[in-house]
């Protein structure tokens, strides 16, 4: 067992403190606390001298230059003079190397609490400028697309066709597979409800109205906020990063034709169709419960499901699921865009890309809803 | 052209971020064929002013002149007609991670050139060749050395054959032998393109080896405290800073 490190005081002379250390003095074995010290160099003990004495101290480490920084930092406070050369020369040596360069002034950083008031009032700031940061993005685009639309935008064929594997494609089993579940899940929990009617038929138009209207457009959009959204964000922010998005505008190329527009014209072309199989595989889903639980005939559900769904409600998912791909893919690219020189502020971007999607995708859905209330489809 | 005539006029330029001020009253001219070294300590906004130079950002004030012409008061499109003529070397190479060698190179060719396929083929092939990585034109920045990446970056940057070479740190990352063939390489090729070149370092070695023009900032008072010729200010220069920067603290004045 290793000795416990002791500190003993004594006065060899007036006005003289005398520390004797012993024992090892390492952080793991319980350093004395320094207030101990420190009562006894209050300015009334009239102490004015203190030196160390460590032969009896079998080892240290950084513990006991932590506890003598305390020491020392108190005794200028005090005006009291310091022998240091009772202590072990490499100690000696790491104290003059850690006071050999003065705090710079202002380097820490302070932390002020804001007042409410003016959390209020910046944030309301933050919020203005960052919508005005969305407007410009937003009108960037557009400007984008006009070029595009006039054969002068440039981007790589190649980065299209892989964008759109990836995010057309590649995302067709999970927004299979969660279309298919959130159909039977609605066809279940309508199944308890309408079997006490005896209406279990009408299975097949709510799953079918529900999903071809909207479910099948906003699953699609979420999904893909979750999955496109973030993996451009975090694409893009990388590319940031690394000084590609200046190489790219030094070398005269526009970030946005280069890298956004590709992004938003493969998601606004790729959202409908991912959208017709949403539907497909929520009626499906519907279709399962209505013939496995209910006993309704394959005919039958078929039947129902086409006499109920018109084909304004397919294009309204439809038209819903062009606007989803626009505002995922914006958002992803807009955080990417903003995204700050770290590996920490990818993670965010990639974080707040998925946010701003869902959050623009339910709002878009309401407001598209409630739109095509008053004008009556 | 002869070679005192100034190409880039930096006058009264500061540079701020927001309301904190990174470097004030700058004022130094860069010549024709020089070899212009941007030095100075850590975090005193080296990188900044060349930023401000090849124009990703705009200074708060002052001017930056290039070729006679004010390079942030002319409208967009002239600007960037200006920096066509700029080949940019940066920190980290930053190619472009998603395409391979030949089609970075190849992207500044396609934007700013007639070539046909071939002939961009065979200019990509020559300037790998410059740089000394033939044969890779296929791989991916991923797939290759920090330093072979730094190499390919210079290659882009040389794609157009610029008149102004900035380079961010050339030396940085690389181990010393690497870190004297860049150098060489730069002097080659200011000799045989008759290009500008500026650069941002802290290398000692290299600032001395190559450079002939220089500007010190310093990170305290915030503006520049000398400028010139690198071993004429080793040699005569009387402010303790720069003398403790040249000789790496060891001439304290």
């Amino acid at each position: 067992m290793t000795a416990q490190c002791e500190i003993k005081f004594s006065k060899p002379e007036a006005k003289k403190l005398l520390l004797q250390l012993s024992g090892d003095w390492k952080l793991e074995n319980n350093i004395p606390d320094v207030t101990a010290v420190e009562k006894e160099l209050q300015p009334d003990s009239g102490i004015q001298c203190i030196s160390f004495c460590t032969s009896e101290v079998t080892g240290w480490d950084s513990g006991i230059l932590t506890f003598l920084i305390k020491i020392l930092d108190c005794c200028s406070k005090n005006n009291i003079r310091t022998e240091i050369d009772g202590l072990p020369q490499g100690v000696q040596r790491l104290l003059s190397l850690a006071s050999a360069v003065a705090e710079r002034e202002g380097a820490r950083k302070e932390f002020v609490h804001e007042p409410f008031l003016v959390q209020i009032g910046s944030g309301t700031i933050n919020f203005v400028r960052s919508t005005i940061e969305f407007l410009n993005f937003l009108g960037e685009v557009s400007v984008a697309f006009m070029r595009m639309l006039r054969g002068k935008a440039r981007f790589r064929r190649l980065d299209f066709l892989l964008i759109i594997q990836d995010c057309g494609i590649n995302a067709l089993p999970i927004v299979s597979l969660i279309c298919l579940l959130v159909g039977l899940i609605l066809a279940f929990i309508a199944a308890i409800q309408l079997k006490m009617f005896g209406a279990q038929i009408y299975i097949a138009s709510l799953v079918g109205i529900g999903m071809v209207r909207v479910l099948g457009a906003v699953m699609a959009g979420i999904i893909m906020a979750g999955r496109t959204s973030a993996s451009f964000a975090a694409q893009i922010g990388t590319m940031e990063v690394n000084e590609e998005i200046d190489a790219l505008k030094t070398t005269g190329i526009s970030p946005i034709e280069f890298l956004v527009l590709p992004r938003v014209l493969a998601l606004v072309l790729m959202m409908p169709l991912l959208c017709v199989f949403a539907d497909l595989m929520g009626v499906l889903g519907g279709l399962i419960v209505g013939v496995g639980m209910l006993g309704i005939s394959i005919t039958e559900y078929y039947n129902m499901t086409v006499a109920s769904v018109g084909i304004d409600y397919f294009l309204i998912g439809i038209f819903q699921s062009c606007v989803f791909g626009i505002l995922v893919a914006l958002s992803g690219c807009l955080r990417g865009m903003q995204c700050k020189r770290s590996a920490s502020a990818v993670g965010d971007a990639a974080t707040s890309a998925v946010v701003t999607g869902i959050t623009s995708i339910v709002i878009a859905t309401a407001i598209i809803t409630i739109l095509f209330n008053i004008i009556g489809i | 052209m002869t070679d005192s005539e100034p190409h880039i006029i930096v006058r009264d330029l500061t540079m701020a971020y927001g309301s904190f001020v990174v470097q004030r009253d700058l004022t130094f001219t860069i010549n024709h064929g020089d070899i212009f070294i941007i030095m100075g300590g850590s975090g005193c906004g080296k990188s900044t002013l060349m930023r401000h130079m090849i124009g990703l950002q705009k200074p708060a004030a002052g001017q930056v002149i290039i070729d006679g012409f004010n390079f942030w008061n002319v409208d967009i499109q002239e600007r960037e007609t200006m920096m066509r003529n700029f080949g940019i070397l940066y920190q980290s190479g930053a190619l472009w991670s998603s395409m391979t060698l030949a089609e970075n190179i190849a992207l500044p060719l396609e934007e700013y050139t007639d070539l046909s396929t071939n002939d961009i083929k065979e200019v990509i092939s020559l300037k790998l060749a410059l740089v000394g990585l033939s044969g890779f034109e296929e791989y991916y920045p991923s797939e290759i050395s920090g330093g072979m990446q730094k190499r390919a970056g210079l290659a882009r940057a040389m794609a157009l054959d610029p008149e102004i070479l900035f380079f961010d740190e050339p030396s940085a990352g690389l181990d010393p032998i690497s870190a004297k063939l860049l150098d060489d390489l730069i002097l080659e090729l200011r000799d045989s393109l008759g290009a500008t070149v500026v650069i941002v370092t802290h290398e000692l070695a290299s600032i001395f080896a190559i450079g002939n023009n220089s500007v010190f900032l310093d990170p305290e008072t915030k503006t520049m405290i000398a400028g010139g010729d690198p071993n004429k200010l080793l040699a005569e220069s009387k402010n303790p800073k720069v003398q403790n920067f040249l000789t790496r603290g060891k001439n304290k004045l």
